[in-house]
Formats: structure tokens, C-alpha cells, sequence
């Protein structure tokens, strides 16, 4: 089985820089103030290129990738 | 003597006789003096607890023993204790009891009047929760106001030498955010009240990286009570589903507000009653805490004050509050002047609630005075605040924004025409010193 994996943002390092929505607008918009609202939907195989590149240049290294245990 | 504890015979855990067990309630609060119960009057009221054993390991049939009683947490996320109590047995590494009674909700008392009046009975369940995880220390985290009472309780233990568990009291920080599971830990590890991030989960790496079990210390006292009495025993109050009593904090328009305990399930208008009643017609409750719902006072007052019972309001008892507004105060200016109250409490850490909460608040202050408000953007805003911190902090303001919004429904309407229907403007709910 394919492994399923989800943006996540740790709203406590996040700085609201905003460089995630900018490069993965398919999964991240901003909200009124800045900061990154995640769609609540698995990476698309197609855009785990696009997720990870976003993880390696988050400016306050607040993203990251999980793997979604499956049921 | 009851199954429980038979259960626990089998596991050498030795029966030693004690007072007959309390039959109905109080089971928390009892006794005639209102002041600080003495280890001796504890004794005789209660008896001693049963020896747990010396044995450095967790107990599993002292977890069976919980899991069978039903209880949950009385911090306000009513979450079994059995689990919490398995997830930090089930760790390596030498665990940690922290007794969390920092209640830094303002209009909550029922911790500090529960460490005042039955303090032992809290620290009785510090020694069960630890024997429970195999823990040899446990910490309880008290409000100021009680400190001195539970530091003289933990001192009339030493000097009996009746507990193999480590106990110490240490001071609550005073915010709301503080009383928060892993805010408590970070305030015993660093002297600061803000919540940390998730994963790693308390159980696993909490306090000094040790696997840490952070309990109400209302729950504690609970543990007290099964350790000796047994599950069916506790199961006698209360519902099938949610067992035993709870502490209340009634405020507002009843005739005697303060502390009282009921069987979970108890109609609203009889908890009500032990505070002397309603005062008036009241227009709505206040039910759990700050991070409660509103509902309207004829649709719940004769509902069971329980989840199952509230669940259908988009309540739930919380952390056992219940405010009481009456019929000449305004619910929008009391939700916007706690909405900014809770703004201020903002651990300030995570975006969406440093500067969600204050934009929420701004919004609710217009709508209460009458100014021009939008409630799209309002909408809008509780949406983009809901569920992004690290801690429930900017959730449990929008869950009861949220229920202003549709319990004062009628009176928004006036509002937006420039009208308020409250000659009142005494404050119902307490926001401790000035708010910006």
C-alpha cells in the first residue's frame, strides 16, 4: 500500500513568512493575518515533489511531512 | 467490600478495614467543618488508603480497577482516566505525577475550594495515580491561594510516614493559559505558562523528558475514593455512561453562588438548586467554562448536566461550570468582554490566536456597543482561528463565540439597530484585572 502523507505546520515556530503558500498553492492558502491554512487532504502523488521542496525551505523550519498510519 | 477490590486482593493488594463507604453524596466536599480537613479527620472519615503495595512497577489492576469505575478527567476534556493512566504505564523510563490544580479560569473555584476543604483526599490520589504508573514522585501545582493549606497537608504526612510517594506542592503561574496540560509542565520545567508543541505527547517525554501523567486534582480525588471503595461503588452515582459526582462552580443570578457537588447527570435546575436557585428568569447559562457554549435557559434547564445530556445543545459540563445570566444583562457584552479577556490570555505564540483573538475581540466590542460590525467577517475570522494553535486556546474561544452568536440571535438583531436590551451593566462573568 502507498503510504499517505499530510503538510503539517507547527503554528508555534511558524513566523507567518508566507513562502509555503507561495510555492504550493494547491495546498496552502493564508489566512487574513499570514499565516498557512494546510488543506485538509493527503499530498497528491503528484505534488509530494512540490511538499517537500516547501518542508526544505520553510525560512523557520515549521513544516514538515507525516506519514498517515493506515487503518 | 466490593469487585473492585477483590480484584485487587488477588494482586496482594492488602484489605484493611475502614469506615463504611459514603452512600450517596457528598463524597468530595463532605463533613461538617468548612475548613481544611486534618489528616486525623480525614482518617476517620475515609480510613486509610489500602496499602497499594511497595513494588516499583505500574499496576495493572489498579488501572483495571479505574478503567472498570468509569471515570474521566474533571479538567474539562472528560477524557478516561484509565487510557492516560496506561499511556505513561505502558513507558519506559521513571515516571511522574503532576496534580494539576492551577485553575486559571476566573470564574472557576471548584479546584482551590476542593485543595482547601479535602486537601489529603487529593494527595491520596497522587499516591494511587503514582502506584498506578510506577511513579515515586508526584507534584501538585496549586493555585497561591491554597498553597500554604497543602504544603501543612503534605507536612502532616511526612510526619506520619504514610506514603511511599514523594510529595511536593508547588505554585500554579496565574493565566489561563497555564492550567493547560503541557503549559503546566513547561512552567514546572522553565518557569514559563505556555503550552508546547505536540508530538512528543506528555505520556511519552513530558517533565524533564520523564513519561509524565498530568491529572486534574479533582480527578485525583476521585481515584482516592475507587482506590478504597471499589467500581461498583463508585458507579452508584451518576449515569451508566458517565459515572460518579463532579464539582459545580454556580455564578451569576442564583441565590447562592460558589462550590457544590452533584451526580453527574443531575437536571440543571436541581444543581441550580443547590446554590438556593435561579434568581429570576434568568435568559441563559454559561455551562463548562469560558471555553463553554451558551444556551438558552428554557431550552436546558431541565436537561441532565452531562455530555450525553447537553450534547444536543452543543454543550457540555466543562470543567463543571455553570453562569447564570439574567434577564436584564446583555449576553453579547459579557461574551465580548470575556472574548477580549481570553485575547489577552493568548500565550501569544502562535499566529492565528495572537492576532485572531484581538480581531475577534475588536469585532464582538463593535457588536455589543451597537458600532457597525460584519458578521461575514466575523464568520470568517471564527473559521481561519478555529483549531490553528498548538493548545485548544483559540478553539474554545470560538466555541463559545460561536454559541452567543445563535443563543443571542434576537438580541444581535437590536444590536445591529443600534438597540441593547439590557439596562444591566454589572458583570456577570469575572475578567480578572484591567483588559486592554
Amino acid at each position: 500500500m502507498k503510504t499517505r502523507v499530510r503538510i503539517r505546520v507547527d503554528p508555534i515556530a511558524c513566523d507567518g513568512r508566507g513562502l509555503c503558500a507561495e510555492l504550493l498553492p494547491e495546498l496552502i492558502s493564508l489566512d487574513d493575518w499570514g499565516y498557512p491554512i494546510i488543506r485538509d487532504v493527503d499530498v497528491p502523488a503528484e505534488l509530494v515533489r512540490e511538499a517537500l521542496e516547501v518542508v526544505r525551505v520553510c525560512p523557520k523550519l515549521a513544516l514538515r511531512l507525516e506519514a498517515i498510519r493506515q487503518s | 467490600m466490593t469487585s473492585g477490590l477483590q480484584s485487587l486482593d488477588r494482586d496482594n493488594f492488602a484489605a484493611v478495614s475502614r469506615p463504611e463507604a459514603p452512600a450517596g453524596l457528598p463524597r468530595l466536599l463532605g463533613g461538617l467543618l468548612a475548613g481544611p480537613t486534618s489528616l486525623s479527620e480525614h482518617i476517620v472519615r475515609y480510613g486509610r488508603l489500602p496499602s497499594l503495595g511497595s513494588d516499583r512497577s505500574p499496576s495493572r489492576a489498579l488501572i483495571e480497577l479505574v478503567d472498570r469505575s468509569g471515570l474521566r478527567g474533571r479538567g474539562g476534556a472528560s477524557f478516561p482516566t484509565a487510557l492516560k493512566l496506561a499511556a505513561v504505564a505502558g513507558q519506559q523510563g521513571s515516571a511522574i505525577v503532576v496534580g494539576n490544580g492551577t485553575e486559571g479560569e476566573p470564574a472557576s473555584s471548584k479546584d482551590k475550594v476542593l485543595l482547601a476543604r479535602s486537601p489529603h483526599l487529593v494527595l491520596d490520589g497522587a499516591v494511587v495515580a503514582a502506584r498506578a504508573v510506577g511513579a515515586a514522585e508526584a507534584i501538585i501545582v496549586c493555585h497561591p491561594a491554597v498553597r500554604e493549606l497543602v504544603d501543612l497537608a503534605i507536612r502532616e504526612r511526612r510526619k506520619a510516614e504514610i506514603d511511599s510517594v514523594r510529595l511536593r506542592a508547588v505554585n500554579a503561574a496565574e493565566r489561563f493559559v497555564a492550567g493547560e496540560a503541557s503549559a503546566v509542565v513547561h512552567w514546572l520545567e522553565r518557569g514559563i505558562p505556555t503550552p508546547t508543541r505536540t508530538p512528543p505527547r506528555l505520556a511519552e517525554r513530558g517533565l524533564h523528558g520523564r513519561p509524565t501523567l498530568v491529572q486534574n486534582v479533582e480527578t485525583l480525588a476521585h481515584l482516592a475514593l475507587i482506590a478504597r471503595y471499589g467500581a461498583s461503588w463508585y458507579r452508584e452515582v451518576g449515569t451508566d455512561a458517565e459515572s460518579g459526582s463532579m464539582l459545580v462552580t454556580l455564578l451569576g443570578a442564583v441565590h447562592r453562588p460558589g462550590v457544590y457537588e452533584v451526580a453527574i447527570g443531575t437536571r440543571i435546575s436541581e444543581v441550580l438548586g443547590e446554590g438556593g436557585g435561579a434568581v429570576g428568569k434568568p435568559q441563559a447559562l454559561l455551562l463548562g467554562g469560558y471555553f463553554g457554549s451558551w444556551v438558552g435557559y428554557d431550552e436546558a434547564v431541565e436537561r441532565p448536566f452531562s455530555h450525553a445530556g447537553l450534547a444536543q445543545l452543543g454543550a457540555g459540563p466543562g470543567a463543571g461550570l455553570l453562569a447564570v445570566l439574567p434577564c436584564d444583562a446583555c449576553g453579547l457584552v459579557e461574551t465580548a468582554r470575556v472574548a477580549r479577556y481570553l485575547a489577552s490570555e493568548s500565550a501569544g505564540q502562535c499566529g492565528p490566536c495572537v492576532f485572531g483573538l484581538p480581531a475577534l475581540a475588536g469585532e464582538l466590542e463593535s457588536l455589543a456597543s451597537g458600532r457597525p460590525f460584519d458578521r461575514a467577517r466575523l464568520e470568517r475570522w471564527l473559521g481561519q482561528v478555529d483549531g490553528r494553535g498548538a493548545c485548544r486556546h483559540p478553539d474554545g474561544v470560538v466555541r463559545m463565540v460561536r454559541s452567543a452568536l445563535v443563543v443571542f440571535g434576537a438580541e444581535l438583531e437590536r444590536h445591529g439597530r443600534g438597540r441593547c436590551c439590557a439596562p444591566r451593566t454589572t458583570e456577570i462573568l469575572p475578567v480578572p484585572g484591567a483588559v486592554r
